[in-house]
Formats: C-alpha cells, sequence, structure tokens
C-alpha cells in the first residue's frame, strides 16, 4: 500500500472463511483477524453495524508491509537512543496494528492529532519518519508542517491535543465541510492514562454538544507508564462514550483489519455530520513506557508472553501464508526493504546538526518582540566577546 | 457618528461588533457570552446580531474554552475567549502556558495561534472571593504571551480590536471595576492610524515624579496627580497598556526627567510587574534616580474579604504616600 490515502478499497475480493456475531466470542472486541491469523469475515457491532473489510490481496500486502516498516523504524529509534544519540524514544511495540489500521483509514483531508508515541499513524500519513527522531534528539519541537499533511504536533501533555482535535473539528463543521462523501473527520489519539485527565473529559462533553465530526481513537495498551488499567477506570473505557450521548466500541487493537474497517466507519459517520464516536483499541505496550522506564518494576513475564501470542504482525503474516496471498519472496524483500529504511534512518539522524544556539530567539511571537530582539542583540554580544579568545 | 461618549464595557462591545464584521473568521467564545450578552454584558447583542456559530455559548470548562480555541486557531478561524472571571482562568492555565503559548515556536512558525483571550481582572466591586484578583504576572512572564490591559474607553475600543488583528496571541485584561466609566470613543477612527497595541504612553504630563500605572490603577494614579497638583506637585502619569512585552522607552525618558519612580499595581507586590519595571528603570536609569523605585500594591495575601478589599487595594492615599517617601529620600 503506498504512501498516503489507500482510497477505497478496490474491487476484487478475496473470499473470507466466516463470519461471526459479536455477540459471540468476545463480546466485547472487533476482530476480523484472530490471533492465530484466521479471517472472521465480518462482526456485527452492537449497534447492528456490519464490520467488514474487501481488501485485494496487494492492499493486503502492503498493510503488513507498513506494519513490518513501523516496527522496524521504531525499533531502530530505541537503538539509537541506547547509544546515545537520542535523550528519549517512545516505543510504539505492540501496537502497530491500532497505527497503521487507523492510519490507512484516514482519507487525505482528514486531520489527526497525535500524542507523543504515534510514529505508525506519522508514517502512513506520508511524513518522512526522521522529523520526530529530532524532537527526541533535541535538536528541535517538532517540524513538520501540520496543515500540509494534516497531522498535527506530537503532544507531550496528555489529553491536550483531544480538546485541540475538537476545537479543530467544530471548525470543519463551521465551514460546512461535513455532510457529504468527501466531508472533512477528524480524529484525536490518546491513550488509556488520558481518559483520567479533565480535557479529555472536556473534549467529549465538547464534542457531543456541538455534534462535532470527530473519532475519539484511544489506543489502551493496558498502562499508564506504570500504573493499570484499573488505576484509571472501573469500566471499559469505550462504555465512558455512552455517558456523553455518542457511541462507543472497542476493538482488536492489534488486528490491523477490524481497526482499519472500525476506524474507517467512525470516520465516515463522522465526515457524514453523525457526530463523534470513542474507539477504544485494546492493545498492549510490548516495551517501556520510553527508553527511561523499566516495566519489569510493575508486571510479570507471563502477561508479556501473553500479549506476544497475540502480535499483531504474525497474525497478519500467518493470514497472508495461509490464503497463499505472499511468499516467501515478499517476506524477504519487506524486511530488506525495513532493513533500508532503517539504516537511512541511522544515518541521517547521526548526520542532525545541532541548532545554531541564536536560532532559540526564532518564532517565539508571530509579530516578534522588542524584549527579544534585545536579548538576542545581547546574547551575540556576549558570543562575540569569546572570539579569538581561547576558550 | 464619529465621537460617542461610552462606558469602558460599552466601548469594547463595539470594538467586538466591529472585529466580528470586518473578519468573517473571528469567532466569539464563552460562558454566557451569548443570549446573556456575558456576565457584564460585554457581549450584549452580538449573538442576535452575527449568530450561534459566531458568538458561541460554551460548555462550562475553561481548559474547554481555550483548548478547543487552539484548533478553531490552526483551523484557520481567530477565536476571542471570554473568561468569565480572573479567578476563574486557572483552570484553563495548562491549555495557555502550554498550548496556546508554544505552538507558534513548536512549530517553529508553522502554526500561528491568532487567540485573544478575555480577562476582566481586578478587584473594587465587593465581590465574593475569586472574583476580584490579578493575574497578569503569571502570564506576562510566559514566553510566547502578549498581555495588554486598557484603562479608558477609547483604548478599550481600539485596543481590542488590534488584539484580535494580531497575530500574536494575546491576554486583554480589562479593568472591570472601570467598565462603567465614560469616556469619549471615536468609533470611525481608522484601526491602521491607531496608536500602537505594545507601546506605553503618557496619560498626563507632569514633571516631579513619575506614576506607572495600568488598568485599573491608571483612573487612581491621574487622581492621584490631581491632587497632588493641589499641593503644588506635578505628577506625570504614564499607562503603561502593554505588560508583555513591556515598552519603557517613554518610561525611561520620564524618569530621566523627574527622578522619581512609583509603581502601582492591585496585584501582590512581590514578583509583580512592578517588581521588573523597577528593575529595569534602575537599569537604564541609575544615574537620574533621585530615589529608588517605590511600589504601591496589594499585598502578598489571599484577596481578602469584599469588606476590606478598600484597604487592600492601592489608592489615593497610599499612592500619595509613596510619592512623598521618593521626596523624603
Amino acid at each position: 500500500m503506498a504512501k498516503g490515502d489507500p482510497g477505497a478499497p478496490a474491487r476484487g475480493r478475496r473470499a473470507a472463511p466466516r463470519s461471526r456475531k459479536a455477540t459471540t466470542g468476545d463480546p466485547e472486541l472487533v476482530q476480523l483477524l484472530t490471533p492465530s491469523g484466521e479471517r472472521i469475515e465480518s462482526v456485527t457491532g452492537p449497534d447492528g453495524t456490519e464490520y467488514r473489510v474487501d481488501f485485494t490481496d496487494e492492499e493486503y500486502r502492503g498493510l503488513y508491509r507498513d506494519l513490518v516498516l513501523v516496527r522496524k523504524l521504531d525499533a531502530e529509534a530505541t537503538a539509537l537512543q541506547r547509544q546515545g544519540e537520542l535523550g528519549i524514544w517512545a516505543s510504539l511495540l505492540g501496537q502497530e496494528a491500532a497505527q497503521v489500521g487507523s492510519g490507512r483509514a484516514l482519507r487525505t483531508q482528514d486531520m489527526a492529532f497525535p500524542t507523543y508515541r504515534e510514529h505508525g499513524v506519522l508514517y502512513c500519513r506520508g511524513i518522512d519518519p526522521i522529523m520526530p527522531l529530532g524532537l527526541f534528539r533535541g535538536v528541535d519541537q517538532g517540524g513538520w508542517d501540520p496543515n500540509e499533511f494534516k497531522f498535527n504536533m506530537y503532544t507531550i501533555v496528555i489529553g491536550a491535543q483531544t480538546l485541540h482535535a475538537t476545537g479543530y473539528a467544530m471548525g470543519v463543521a463551521m465551514d460546512g465541510k461535513t455532510g457529504t462523501d468527501d466531508g472533512e473527520a477528524v480524529i484525536a489519539y490518546f491513550g488509556d492514562g488520558a481518559t483520567s485527565q479533565g480535557d479529555v473529559n472536556e473534549a467529549f462533553v465538547w464534542a457531543g454538544v456541538f455534534n462535532s465530526p470527530l473519532v475519539f481513537f484511544c489506543q489502551n495498551n493496558q498502562y499508564a507508564i506504570s500504573e493499570p488499567l484499573e488505576r484509571q477506570t472501573r469500566i471499559p473505557l469505550y462504555r465512558r462514550a455512552a455517558g456523553f450521548g455518542f457511541p462507543g466500541i472497542r476493538v482488536d487493537g492489534n488486528d490491523v483489519l477490524a481497526t482499519y474497517a472500525v476506524t474507517r466507519h467512525a470516520l465516515d459517520n463522522a465526515r457524514h455530520g453523525q457526530g463523534p464516536s470513542l474507539i477504544e483499541a485494546y492493545t498492549y505496550r510490548m516495551g517501556a513506557h520510553t527508553t527511561s522506564d523499566d516495566p519489569t518494576r510493575y508486571r510479570i513475564a507471563s502477561e508479556v508472553e501473553a500479549w506476544q501470542a497475540k502480535d499483531p504482525i504474525a497474525r497478519m503474516k500467518a493470514f497472508l501464508e495461509r490464503e497463499k496471498i505472499a511468499d516467501a519472496g515478499f517476506f524477504g524483500e519487506v524486511d530488506e526493504q525495513a532493513r533500508r529504511e532503517a539504516v537511512d534512518l541511522r544515518e541521517r539522524v547521526l548526520a542532525m546538526p545541532n541548532p545554531d544556539p541564536d536560532t532559540m530567539f526564532d518564532h517565539v511571537y508571530p509579530n516578534g518582540s522588542p524584549l527579544l530582539d534585545e536579548q538576542r542583540a545581547q546574547f551575540s554580544r556576549y558570543l562575540e566577546s569569546f572570539e579569538g579568545s581561547a576558550h | 457618528m464619529a465621537t460617542e461618549t461610552l462606558t469602558l464595557g460599552k466601548a469594547l462591545n463595539a470594538g467586538l461588533r466591529k472585529a466580528l464584521e470586518n473578519d468573517p473568521k473571528v469567532v466569539i467564545m464563552g460562558e454566557d457570552v451569548g443570549k446573556l450578552g456575558g456576565v457584564f454584558r460585554i457581549t450584549d447583542g452580538l449573538q442576535k446580531d452575527f449568530g450561534d456559530q459566531r458568538v458561541i455559548d460554551t460548555p462550562l470548562a475553561e481548559s474547554g474554552i481555550i483548548g478547543t480555541a487552539v484548533g478553531l486557531a490552526i483551523r484557520g478561524y481567530r477565536p476571542v475567549c471570554e473568561i468569565q472571571f480572573d479567578g476563574f482562568v486557572y483552570p484553563a492555565y495548562d491549555q495557555i502556558v502550554s498550548q496556546v503559548a508554544k505552538m507558534h515556536y513548536r512549530s517553529r512558525g508553522k502554526l500561528n495561534i491568532p487567540m485573544v483571550i478575555r480577562i476582566p481582572f481586578g478587584g473594587g466591586i465587593g465581590a465574593v472571593e475569586h472574583h476580584s484578583e490579578s493575574p497578569e504576572a503569571y502570564f506576562a512572564h510566559t514566553a510566547g504571551l502578549k498581555v495588554v490591559s486598557c484603562a479608558n474607553p477609547q483604548d478599550a475600543y481600539v485596543m481590542i480590536q488590534q488584539a484580535i488583528a494580531s497575530d500574536d496571541p494575546i491576554v486583554f485584561l480589562e479593568p472591570k471595576r472601570r467598565y462603567w466609566e465614560k469616556g469619549p470613543v471615536d468609533l470611525d477612527a481608522p484601526l491602521s492610524e491607531a496608536y500602537p497595541l505594545h507601546a506605553s504612553r503618557v496619560a498626563r504630563a507632569g514633571t516631579d515624579a513619575t506614576l506607572l500605572a495600568y488598568g485599573p490603577m491608571v483612573r487612581t494614579c491621574l487622581d492621584a496627580a490631581t491632587a497632588a497638583a493641589e499641593d503644588g506637585r506635578n505628577l506625570e502619569v504614564i499607562d503603561l497598556r502593554t505588560l508583555s512585552p513591556l515598552d519603557l522607552g517613554v518610561v525611561y525618558e520620564s524618569v530621566r526627567r523627574t527622578g522619581r519612580a512609583v509603581v502601582v499595581h492591585e496585584a501582590p507586590s512581590n514578583l509583580g510587574m512592578g517588581a521588573e519595571v523597577a528593575a529595569r528603570i534602575t537599569e537604564e536609569c541609575f544615574y537620574s534616580l533621585e530615589s529608588p523605585v517605590l511600589r504601591v500594591a496589594g499585598f502578598d495575601t489571599p484577596y481578602p474579604a469584599a469588606r476590606v478589599e478598600e484597604e487592600y487595594l492601592p489608592d489615593l492615599d497610599r499612592v500619595l504616600d509613596a510619592v512623598d517617601r521618593t521626596f523624603g529620600w
């Protein structure tokens, strides 16, 4: 699948083996691909919505390629941090399907508001994956143009971006850009910990009251640094939506197909003027919160192993093999592409120059400030005073 | 139309109306700003004339007001947010300091947040707690924000339009106790020829000492100067108008002439605007000073109960007492 919007799935369907009602199996989880790689043709959600995907073989392979590339680049970033080249890194390991599935469900005109872990969504939006590494290397504070890529800067303050997404979505509606097939929708990413934040709850209130074209996409990766989900909620997170007056649904966040189907449906509802919804992508943070964290202090190995068996890439690979959609040559080629892109990323990170200290005075205000002009000039004179000296 | 006599509150209303007329991207949002016209009626009649998509009654949550306004700004709107009272801005503090102030910087100039945050501030109206505070130093201390305060109807009318037209995020402090004071307002004055937003101005020329104030204390200082004149002392009063960035050129020029300066504000003195102004005057005018720069300010207590606020707030006598002390040095 090419970078950018894959568009509507092409014709030429592969028959999937079986379908089921959501009321069988796990009643709270939309799943189209089991951990062992079995396809479920469709799932009917609690409100009667039928979730299905009809991808071509090429599209299935494209999703697999996305998952592998995103994981490889993430692993490279972790390695760069370990070698002292990044100050910190927030790994997405384990959450690739939640991010690729939702990221590919976005249409070109849709706007996304990420946290600081949405490297997979960023990749799907066509942004150079080196961009967030500048932030974590400490040479800039973001870098990409949010309006060009329809992907806002990373937000570090937990949950703050959900309000930005809500305001942006209000603007979409005020611009009259909803109600049609080519309407615009907005997606707000956040985690399970963020659901305790006032800002997130205020965003729920606002989006509900103003019927904003917005999808709240919560990646429930089970931990807010060390705190387990039970410290944030006593009901499943997706059920919170009911109290705010819009639909909530839980999807298997390690299933790229189900995540795509559920997100695409929610986005299309939003763009057609049917208001907000909450998706809880049920997943697991396989790695540490960040490279500064030590998860062995607060969770046991058997839990991690249980989730290892639900790996999003392994199940996609098993499906592609079983259905003979891809062969060993394809998997080898994807691995080789991932390796090349990781090497390229590494080389470019190492070549990133430190910013000129003078640039810290840039862009504080669109209209500038005489105070800053004065401080910049003083700082410049101070630096010049060392010129020609030994120090 | 030309010049009319308006209260400061009505002048703000007229300025907001003009901004809504001039730019379809301007939206007003806040609690009770619609049908009610705001608890101080500053937005009176605007929703009726511009509709509820331009003048938006929001849910009752300040962080939500500012946070959604950030999103609207990214979308290309120019939100004018009303915080109902000074003491209610703190739930929005994170959004203001971490998001509004830093978005332009973090994006290396790719995003602008052309937002105005209107806050009725200061005491003197006999209000219950949390309704009389002066939070300006918190915001003036934050890089990425600009902070201004108007002191008379003409400035209120012009400055609110200038603030809305500016691409900088601006905290706009309205002296609530002066909302009902009247003055002449030239409603036809073109904005392009108006006195700059981020500039101080001599409000009363004088020769013997310089009083520095903004917002509600400008009136107090002008009254003090009138009283001092009866005693033969000719005080200059400067309306600072812009608190971030400060514009102190006119202040230095004045203090070099008078040799004495007193800074007056309602906010507590400790680490307040007066501390910064005094430090900068000392740096720039050291050899001209006949006495230390003195401050007349609120005390470093929580804002007290209304029945003692007259003692808490700087008034004419405390200002003149400080002036006397500069002459006793």
